[in-house]
């Protein structure tokens, strides 16, 4: 017997386990979280379900039910009318939980009606207890006809009885559990003569949402069978009226509910953490207790990695034969990699917040606290959102905003997320702000301290200013809903916390570690090969001081520094000097700047390698040190304050990401907003960077 | 149509709705149990008087006071 591979499609509402299903089946770790809208794209994973036969499991974006809301919801949609989809499920399962039952099952009664092969997953059976829930499966399993699996993913119950219905998916029923065509006979009828071979729910779901699909002709349905928009509307409301008619007379017989055990809890701690005063209070708590475990705790092993790093380097250079070859490890690569490896402790730490925070289910809540404050700057409460996670990464954080209901509000915070000041701005912020401002207390608080949260408090302001003017100059009409889910509270699960911040820090070290390495070895290149100059710098130095005898280190500084000016490097930093001299930049940190438009963290990386090329010193000095001790041709420090301020000033603006610009363009559909973001962003930073600069220096 | 409608519940209140204008309120909200026949519980109001967070027919949901005006309910039912 040849080895079959079943497809399997994991259906449900957002936030019911899906994904946690998802996992245990696969063995997979994909991300979780007590947020609705947490997967938002399809994903598939091999599932082994005996010795012979393997399922290919598709994971899917939470969605309501099949009448499309929005784009997530598509997804779903497009995929169960298309049966030449490469994907199209042999058995579909449809995922539920214990709680939300009755909502969970209006998908579940849509789906039968598609007459795909269907099971149902009833998740968290763990909590049946806890909240008085009874249920009389072998009454659901009749009544829905269909087989059921009650499972708990998180206590890793049932999914072999998962695995062995999906084996046995030929014999589950494929028979509707209720006629919905019952809300106008007349006119589904009619639209069964007209198209005989077609199953009538298909038909119906194409009347109504904007899918295409079945090859049939649209104009074909719409000419005779279209009704008017608000007649349809009405068709369709009473359909899902019909289905809840049908779910409440059997969930009345089949489950029970003793509600004096439900929300008791859940409520005291609603009342609290919604509450006019305290729910403030707890949110800007949490908030401080975030920028502190950034500011304060990850400097700790923030140091010990810089330190390690420049050992690091020191030790290539000593123990591997002099050559390009160690010149490119020692001076490109490893101090690259390093400026990124160094900010992995503050990444963690954002990842773990915001990880717990969804996990809890209190994002939901500070989505419901901040809504109208966030509605007078054109924003949602769902806004907050992409806020809080943008300080990690904007690419995330604009993919989360595709749960905001009302286009002008997504549009305003997909334009605005990438002021907020992301993991990438961190290690510029660091070490710029080590160089120009003292190691002080302040009142008690660190000044270097204070300075990075001014940093990040001025680009939340002005993030919410420009969605302020945003919200008066954009002319768009639409209709502004808004829906948020309040999941109940529940103690986050370490496992998923610890694989989720473990599996973000990855994918952004490896995600900004390949770009380094790639803008590392290319300014290596640039930096040590050059002009006709550069080939003779020996020469021109020892005949530049023919009258004075130098010392043999002050000479061969003075080499290097003449070959550094004299590569390619510096020709193209010469080049763009007059554009950013009124920055106060000198040419080493327009080749940085100018680098860090593939990507902000590149900054460092680029100092690193040009101050390594240019030192021949092979003492283990750090990057930071190398950088105070540059000066320029007058004997003042390069890195002094003015064009400190600048360029912390210029990065907390400047658009300088090219992911972030490729998913502004996905998540629009258009390349006007990412143009006009890179436009205006990085105008706006030069004319504060510039301003800054000529009135401090 | 009754003039009552969901935002004028008192916190802990509920009631049976009687309509809803289905121009106002998302199908998503619809789909989740907002329908004739259901009941309605209002369990928070947030801070500054919106959005309001209710219990429709077991599914906990936060909404706009403007759609809330759009779910009526009749007012011998309110508990
Ligand atoms: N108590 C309990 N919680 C569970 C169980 N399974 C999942 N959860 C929690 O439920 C929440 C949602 O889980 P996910 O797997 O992200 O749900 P999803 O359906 O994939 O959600 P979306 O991708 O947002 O649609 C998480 O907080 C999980 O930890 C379970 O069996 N018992
Ligand atoms: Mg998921």
């Amino acid at each position: 017997m040849t080895p079959k591979i079943i497809k399997v499609a994991l259906i449900g509402n957002p936030n019911v386990g899906k994904t946690s299903v998802f996992n245990q089946l696969t063995g997979l770790n994909q991300q979780v979280g007590n947020y609705p809208g947490i997967t938002v794209d399809k994903k598939t994973g091999i599932s082994k379900l005996n010795q012979i036969t393997k399922a290919k499991i598709i994971d899917l974006p939470g969605t309501y039910s099949l009448n499309a809301n929005s784009i997530d919801e598509n997804v779903v949609i497009e995929l169960l009318l298309n049966k030449n989809d490469e994907d199209f499920p042999d058995v579909a399962v449809v995922v539920t939980e214990v709680e939300n039952l009755k909502r969970n099952l209006l998908l579940f009664t849509q789906i039968k009606d598609l007459e795909i092969p269907t099971l149902l997953v009833i998740n968290m059976s763990d909590r049946m207890k806890q909240k008085g829930i009874e249920l009389d499966i072998p009454l659901l399993e009749t009544a829905l006809k269909t087989k059921i699996a009650l499972i708990s993913s998180r206590k890793n119950i049932g999914i072999d009885t998962i695995k062995e219905l999906i084996i046995n998916y030929k014999k589950l029923s494929t028979e509707p559990c209720l006629n919905a065509s019952s809300i106008d006979e007349e006119y589904f009828n009619r639209l069964r003569k007209a198209f005989p071979n077609q199953l009538l729910y298909k038909l119906w779901l194409v009347i109504t949402q904007d899918v295409n699909f079945l090859n049939l002709q649209r104009n074909e349905i719409e000419n005779t069978f279209t009704r008017s928009h608000t007649e349809l509307k009405k068709l369709q409301q009473k359909e899902t009226i019909k289905r809840y008619q049908f779910i409440n007379d059997t969930l009345k017989v089949a489950q029970k509910i003793d509600k004096t055990k439900a929300t008791d809890f859940q409520s005291r701690l609603d009342n609290i953490l919604t509450h006019k005063v305290f729910g403030y209070l707890i949110f800007f708590g949490v908030l401080m207790l975030i920028f502190q475990s950034i500011f304060d705790w990850s400097s700790i092993p923030m140091d010990f990695i810089d330190t390690t790093f420049s050992k690091l380097s020191a030790l290539t250079k000593d123990n591997l034969p002099q050559g390009k070859f160690t010149d490119l490890l020692s001076d490109g690569i490893i101090p690259g990699i390093g400026g990124i490896v160094i900010f992995i402790p503050q990444i963690a730490f954002l990842f773990l917040f915001i990880s717990v925070l969804e996990e809890s289910g209190y994002m939901s809540r500070v989505v419901f606290l901040m809504d109208k404050i966030m509605r007078k700057f054109g924003l949602s409460g769902k806004s907050i959102v992409p806020l809080i996670s943008g300080t990690a990464c904007a690419i995330p954080a604009i993919m989360s905003t595709r749960n905001i209901e009302n286009w002008k509000e997504r549009l305003i915070t997909i334009l605005i997320t990438p002021f907020i000041t992301c993991s990438a701005r961190l290690p510029v912020y660091a070490i710029l702000i080590s160089l120009i401002i003292p190691e002080k207390r302040f009142l008690g608080f660190s000044l270097q301290g204070l300075t990075l949260m001014a940093l990040y408090l001025l680009a939340f302001v002005v993030a919410i200013a420009s969605a302020y003017i945003l919200n008066k100059l954009l002319k768009l009409k639409c209709k502004s809903y808004f829906v948020v889910e309040m999941p109940s509270y529940k103690v986050p699960m370490f496992k998923n916390v610890a694989l989720n911040v473990l599996e973000k820090t990855k994918a952004f070290v490896t995600g900004a570690g390949k770009i380094i390495l790639a803008i590392s070895i290319v300014l290596w290149f640039l930096g040590s090969h050059g002009s006709s100059n550069f080939d003779n710098a020996e020469k021109i130095i020892a005949e530049k001081n023919t009258n004075s005898r130098l010392e043999k280190g002050v000479f061969e500084n003075q080499v290097s520094a003449y070959k550094l000016e004299n590569s390619y490097m510096g020709i193209m930093g010469k080049t763009i000097e007059p554009v950013i001299k009124p920055l106060g930049y000198d040419w080493k940190i327009g080749i940085a700047v100018v680098s860090s438009f593939a990507a902000r963290e590149v900054f460092v990386g680029t100092l690193a390698t040009i101050y390594s090329v240019g030192n021949q010193s092979d003492e283990e000095s750090t990057i930071k040190m190398k950088m105070a001790e540059d000066i320029d041709a007058n004997g003042n420090r390069i890195f002094n304050f003015a064009t400190g301020i600048s360029l912390l000033l210029f990065y907390a603006f400047a658009m300088q990401c090219v992911s972030t610009l490729a998913i502004v363009k996905k998540e629009t559909n258009s390349w006007k907003w990412p143009i006009i973001q890179l436009v205006f962003m990085s105008g706006f930073a030069y004319v504060v960077a510039l301003i800054a600069y000529q009135t401090l220096k | 149509m009754s003039d009552s409608n969901a935002s004028m519940l008192k916190k802990g209140q509920s009631a049976q709705i009687t309509d809803i204008n289905i121009d106002e309120i998302p199908l998503k909200l619809i789909e989740m149990g907002c329908l004739p026949g259901n009941d309605i519980e209002l369990i928070q109001i947030a801070p500054m008087g919106d959005p309001l967070f209710f219990n429709v027919n077991d599914s906990k949901v936060a909404i706009r006071i403007k759609t809330a005006r759009a779910i009526y309910i009749s007012l011998e039912s309110i508990k």
